[in-house]
């Protein structure tokens, strides 16, 4: 009986517990949602691996590094394998179609990234094809792009148009990889350089360096800057999760705010809930006192408020997160390449849940204290 | 001589108006012998409804003493009180105070949820007590569903089903019209009648005093006499 006591208490006043609910639904979904955006930035760094390293130029991303350092890298002690990869940054169509795309060192780099999967053929197909690119699946559904297909793109950093063959699509090896990223011939951008602009070839953006100990990482990195400590171009040798970072970090501020503004949103229905509850408690007075008098104690007259307020949130928190999947992908799809990765994680339904639970225990708290103190003969008294 | 079931002793109870104190019951000493009805009458004012409230636990006097069925209430926990309340007492107010999201037979069993007992127990209790009052095909039915007279009964049947030593009712017909009130007075004075519950019942209506044993009269906080009806 006391399980149907709360649930009906809890819709007895139906319009007032509809809105509460659907205040409550919209809220853990609007902190779902935002918690997704907020993941989705540090996607990048959440995907980076342990055992990568990251070569760039000391001074600024912007200035490259000498082909020259490549020979000099793999010869230290610890490195396993060595890649190259250039920023291209170039315009698909419109500029609003961003996804980023790398200029690599074809033979090697998909060898350090196992996490971008890729057919046996298609590999091949990349391998012997100058002109090929591999692109992301996510990339390839947003904008219709089958293998075989020629994609174009306006160079900024390196101007001309450039146009690439479609010779592999590859699948990510479990939900936080990139899969909207562009990969082509370092060799064709290297030696189309050659011709436009002389003084730009023969070097690389970032030399991406696999160690063999992970644990090894700071000390390895240490050995590459030291390597080329007062050269022309010095390096800087971070993890690929500190690369990655280091690009979050400028737009921290923006993660900062969209943060207090999830958490702002269930303080917000927080107050609804908490005065809900404070009203439902005042127009019950006299029924809390009945059962006083009956005999039930102040912890059963809690229990009925705590039950009531939590079988709100419970539903109200439910709904929120059952909706947070749809919501999201419709998000993401909206959204086109701008968020590469964009999954509503175990992480952020456990976060809405444990909301959900705040939201009703917090909300029940003084409602259900004052509850259990009504005096039976003021209570008696009182009109609903 | 057996030990009254109520006795009460010299008793001193006053509410707090700001800096005041309003005196509400002066000195009041009595006894109720078990198996009585007994009606509790004065002007609005006097007491009545006070003295009803310390003889059920839901008050405690300033001073004196006061035993029901044994037990010194005025000195007990509030959760030995709460405890002694479910075991000791049935209440019937005068708007009903039934749960309106249960139905009758729910409110029945509503006090039963206190006791060690299964739901088919509680089922089959509330069921007969419910029958006792004459609402066997009304069980199923809300609160809102039923007559003031039918609510009432519910109440009835409510304050019955924890065969309590003693019956409490407020101004039980007070918001009944007078077929109704007579049906509820009728079933009470059966219960004194024939299943010997002591009732104690405060009315402002000399005609339901008169289903009593006795009437006691309060005035200004001091009882100011006792008369026998039956």
């Amino acid at each position: 009986m006391l399980p149907a006591l709360i649930f009906r208490n809890a819709f007895r006043h139906k319009l007032r517990s509809l809105l509460t609910l659907l205040g409550l639904t919209v809220a853990i979904l609007a902190f779902g949602l935002l918690s997704t955006v907020v993941e989705a930035w540090y996607a990048g760094a959440e995907g980076a691996s342990s055992a990568r390293l990251v070569v760039r130029n000391s001074i600024s991303l912007v200035f490259p590094l000498p082909l020259t350092y490549r020979q000099k890298i793999r010869q230290i002690d610890g490195v396993r394998a060595i890649t190259t990869a250039n920023w291209f940054g170039g315009i698909y169509k419109e500029p609003k179609n961003f996804f980023p795309q790398f200029a690599v060192e074809a033979s090697t780099y998909l060898d350090l990234y196992p996490e971008f999967v890729l057919s046996e053929a298609e590999h091949k197909d990349f391998l012997h094809d100058r002109q090929g690119a591999v692109i992301g699946e996510k990339l390839a559904a947003t904008y219709g792009i089958k293998l075989g297909d020629t994609m174009t793109l306006k160079g900024t950093i390196f101007p001309g148009q450039w146009a690439f063959v479609v010779r592999g699509i590859y699948r990510g090896r479990d939900a936080k990889t990139d899969v909207s990223q562009m990969f082509f011939h370092w060799d064709y951008l290297n030696e189309t350089m050659k011709v436009r602009a002389p003084r730009r070839a023969n070097t690389v953006g970032v030399y991406v360096v696999e160690v063999a100990d992970p644990t090894r990482v700071a000390e390895i990195s240490r050995v590459i800057d030291g390597e080329f400590g007062n050269s022309y171009a010095e390096t800087l040798t971070e993890t690929e999760k500190a690369f990655q970072l280091g690009f979050v970090s400028m737009t921290e501020a923006i993660v900062v705010a969209i943060r207090l503004v999830s958490y702002l949103v269930i303080f917000i229905i927080l107050a609804v809930m908490a005065n809900t509850m404070a009203m439902t408690v005042r127009e019950r007075t006299a029924e809390y006192a009945t059962l006083k008098a009956l005999g039930f104690g102040p912890p059963f007259v809690m229990l009925l408020i705590y039950g009531e307020s939590l079988a709100i949130a419970a539903l109200g928190g439910g709904i929120g997160i059952a909706l947070t999947f749809p919501v999201a992908t419709a998000f993401a799809k909206a959204m086109g390449t701008l968020f590469p990765v964009f999954v509503v994680s175990a992480k952020t339904v456990w976060l809405q849940a444990c909301c959900a639970l705040a939201v009703g225990l917090i909300s029940a708290l003084f409602p259900a204290r004052s509850a259990a103190r009504v005096n039976i003969v003021d209570g008696l008294r009182s009109i609903g | 001589m057996s030990a009254p079931l109520v006795s009460l002793r010299d008793i001193v109870k006053g509410y707090r108006r700001g800096q005041q104190v309003v005196p509400v019951l002066t000195g009041i000493s009595f006894d109720i012998a078990a198996g009585e009805f007994l009606a509790l009458m004065g002007p609005s004012g006097s007491g009545k409804s006070t003295l009803l409230n310390l003889i059920a636990g839901i008050d405690r006097p300033d001073t004196g003493e006061l035993i029901v069925a044994g037990e010194r209430i005025g000195t007990l926990q509030e959760a030995e009180l709460a405890d002694w309340r479910a075991r000791h007492v049935g209440f019937i107010f005068q708007f009903y105070n039934l749960m309106p999201v249960l139905s009758a037979l729910e409110n029945v069993e509503l006090p039963l949820l206190l006791k060690d007992m299964s739901h088919r127990e509680r089922r089959e209790r509330g069921e007969l007590a419910l029958s006792m009052v004459g609402l066997a095909d009304r069980m199923d039915h809300a609160p809102s569903e039923l007559s003031g007279g039918q609510q009432q009964r519910v109440a009835i049947a409510r304050a019955l089903i924890t065969d309590p030593t003693l019956i409490v009712a407020d101004e039980p017909t007070g918001d009944l019209d007078r077929e109704s009130a007579s049906d509820v007075l009728r079933l009470m004075q059966r219960l004194n009648d024939e299943i010997g519950k002591t009732i104690i019942m405060v009315t402002h209506d000399s005609r339901a005093a008169e289903y009593a044993h006795a009437i006691m009269h309060l005035e200004k906080g001091e009882l100011s006499g006792r008369e026998a009806v039956r």
